[in-house]
């Protein structure tokens, strides 16, 4: 190794005397004071809110499987089920429409799990969890961004309802009035997975036990099939069902015929699901590894 | 002693045990305020479980730790609002772009917009990485992520920063960095707490240091006292007549107790270990004996010599305890 400096080109800057460390001003890593307030609930969750959409920006394929499920389920069940069952997939659809929205949301609800899962393994949450913030944040934020996966998922099923020939008896308010009611209940029910996804070890464990959990409950309902058609003890369990209960206000709103009682049972339901999973899931959080 | 509102970290009996691994076994910590402080110890020694319980990502079984006065366990929040933790390894969202990760952070840390985008702006600034700031972090390499993991920590000037490992898998510039960037927050007073494999970046930044093997505290004082302490530099002594060579080896070993080595020059010798007073007697004694002494020298340990002789210590107390 040479030590006598190598002349600098003409105008070029002397790179030997000039290391990479010497560019850099250590003072300039000072934050000036005074330290700024940690930020309020909302501003935090907000903050995580903004950095799950930035997260869909910079992976947009975590959305196919919110694009994908909804078309294939709406395109399958009508021509499947609907020329068995109803005799014409036109007849089914209006029957049939209400019920594949709730079962593409909900099974949209499992990726909450999955990415929360696999979001909490890479050590960003190290640095969360060393903030002070408001610590249900950074799980409320990344809800917010699931919401916006659910109304895509929701538009996608009701757009391609339309097409193929579906009509609301409710017209545009009780689609809208539909689709905001099965937002307003997967999120709640996202719980359950944010719960899943901080207990259970890796994701393809989260994803069989959604698959054990979901089927049964979106399909042992009255989305797909009327239940007078089931033995006794399967019709007993569609009727405790809060899926059920969900599938015929959507189905109710969509035809114009919803009750306030019916949407309240939505809204207890959501809300009975939020007050004892969100608690868990906040328990979990802290226990976190 | 210090008095106990003088110090940063402040832990006793700190006790963690992952299943059947014992990772913390009662160890005490007493970090004073304002000062650099190195935490060395071979892999697995228990250095990370230490800084994840002082940094709040871990709760201790037994034991309390109190961080700038308040207790780890009860009183979380008043921790977290002036620590900042670089772990082992970076904790960057891999999807994001630099500039997208220090702007979450600056806001998450109470800046509002603009002022989140200046200081995220200033810190890649400051640590070089301006070049490759809109490339999701994924895209880097090893060491970059280490210098925008710092840069994280720091958005706003922790009181107490912990650092574990800060330079592993750095280039020479990149250290040097990462160094000056320690002294200058700890001429403005920041506490360091730091762990590291190399004991020259401890030697050189930090004024005490801690040595942990097994989940305790095996020595603790400034670099100097260390090497003091445990005298584990070398003799070295040229005999005036190689004949005697023998001699003094027999003479040398039976008055230190110490294994005497002959050198691969004839007549020279070396012993590993021994203090500077014995060393000097021993010197004194071959003299009075008629074994002249042409020449000697007592090289001072280095820190490595310090860590191996220290751990290898406590590896041989723990054979007896087996045996
Ligand atoms: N989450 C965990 N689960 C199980 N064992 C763990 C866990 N974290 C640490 N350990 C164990 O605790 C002990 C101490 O680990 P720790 O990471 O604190 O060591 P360290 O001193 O930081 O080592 P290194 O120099 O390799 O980083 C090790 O035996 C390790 O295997
Ligand atoms: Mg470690």
């Amino acid at each position: 190794m040479t030590t006598a400096p190598i002349p600098s080109p003409a105008g070029g800057p002397d790179i030997t005397t000039q290391p990479a460390a010497a560019l850099h001003d250590p003072g300039s890593v000072l934050a000036r004071k005074p330290r700024p307030a940690p930020p309020g609930r909302v501003s935090a969750s907000l903050t995580f809110a903004w950095r799950a959409l930035l997260k869909i920006r910079r992976i947009p394929e975590q959305m196919s499987d919110v694009i994908a499920v909804p078309i294939v389920f709406t395109l399958l069940f009508t021509y499947l089920f609907g020329g068995a069952l109803a005799g014409s997939p036109h007849g089914y659809l209006q029957f049939l429409l209400p019920g594949t929205l709730v079962m593409a949301v909900l099974l949209a609800t499992m990726y909450t799990g999955v990415n929360l899962n696999a979001d909490l393994g890479k050590g960003v949450y190290d640095r969360f969890r060393t903030l002070r913030i408001w610590q249900p944040a950074p799980i409320v934020g990344a809800l917010v961004g699931d919401a916006l996966r659910y109304l895509l998922a929701s538009a996608l099923v009701g757009g391609l309802g339309l097409l193929l020939g579906y009509r609301p008896g409710g017209g545009a308010p009780g689609m809208l009035l539909a689709i905001a009611l099965v937002v307003v209940f997967a999120l709640a029910f996202s719980w359950v997975f944010t719960l899943l996804g901080l207990v259970v070890r890796s994701s393809n464990a989260i994803m069989s036990l959604a698959v054990v959990v979901l089927f049964p409950l979106t399909l042992a309902s009255n989305a797909f099939v009327d239940p007078h058609t089931m033995p006794g003890w399967l019709r007993a369990f569609v009727r405790v069902n809060p899926v059920t209960g969900l599938v015929t206000t959507t189905r109710a709103a969509m035809d114009g015929t919803v009750t306030p009682g019916q949407v309240g049972i939505v809204l207890a339901a959501s809300a009975a699901l939020t007050a004892i999973f969100a608690p868990l899931t906040m328990r979990a959080y802290r226990n976190h590894r | 002693m210090e008095a106990i509102s003088d110090l940063a970290v402040h832990a006793t009996g700190l006790t963690k045990r992952f299943g059947s691994t014992l990772a913390l076994d009662g160890l005490d910590l007493a970090v004073p305020a304002g000062t650099v402080y190195g935490f060395l110890g071979p892999n697995g020694a228990g250095k990370t479980t230490t800084l994840r319980i002082l940094a709040t990502l871990l709760r201790p079984d037994a034991g309390t730790a109190r961080v700038l006065g308040h207790d780890v366990v009860r009183e979380p929040e008043a921790v977290r609002a002036r620590i900042s933790l670089t772990g082992q390894f970076a904790c960057l969202d891999e999807d994001l772009t630099a500039r997208e990760n220090l702007r979450i952070l600056a806001r998450l840390v109470g800046n509002r917009g603009r002022a989140a985008h200046a200081r995220a702006q200033e810190l890649l600034d400051a640590f070089n990485l301006a070049d490759v700031t809109d490339r999701p972090v994924k895209t880097w390499s090893g060491g970059m992520r280490r210098r925008l993991d710092l840069a994280a920590s720091l958005i706003t000037t922790p009181d107490l920063l912990f650092l574990d490992e800060p330079s592993t898998g750095l280039d020479p510039a990149s250290r040097l960095q990462v160094w000056d960037t320690v002294q200058a927050l700890a001429d403005a007073g920041t506490t360091v707490l730091l762990t590291t494999q190399y004991l020259d970046e401890a030697d050189r930044l930090a004024s005490r240091i801690a040595v942990i093997d097994h989940g305790r505290v095996i020595a603790e004082g400034t670099p100097g006292e260390l090497k003091a302490e445990t005298g584990a530099g070398h003799l070295h002594i040229q005999l005036a007549s190689p004949g005697q060579g023998e001699q003094a080896q027999a003479a040398l070993a039976h008055l230190l107790d110490l294994p005497v080595h002959p050198d691969t020059e004839p007549g020279s010798l070396s012993v590993a270990g021994p203090a500077a007073d014995q060393a000097a007697l021993a010197v004194a004694h071959l003299e009075c004996n008629g074994i002249p002494v042409a020449a000697f020298a007592l090289a001072r340990p280095s820190l490595d010599e310090v860590f191996l002789a220290l751990t290898a210590r406590i590896q041989d107390s723990s054979k007896e305890h087996a045996a």
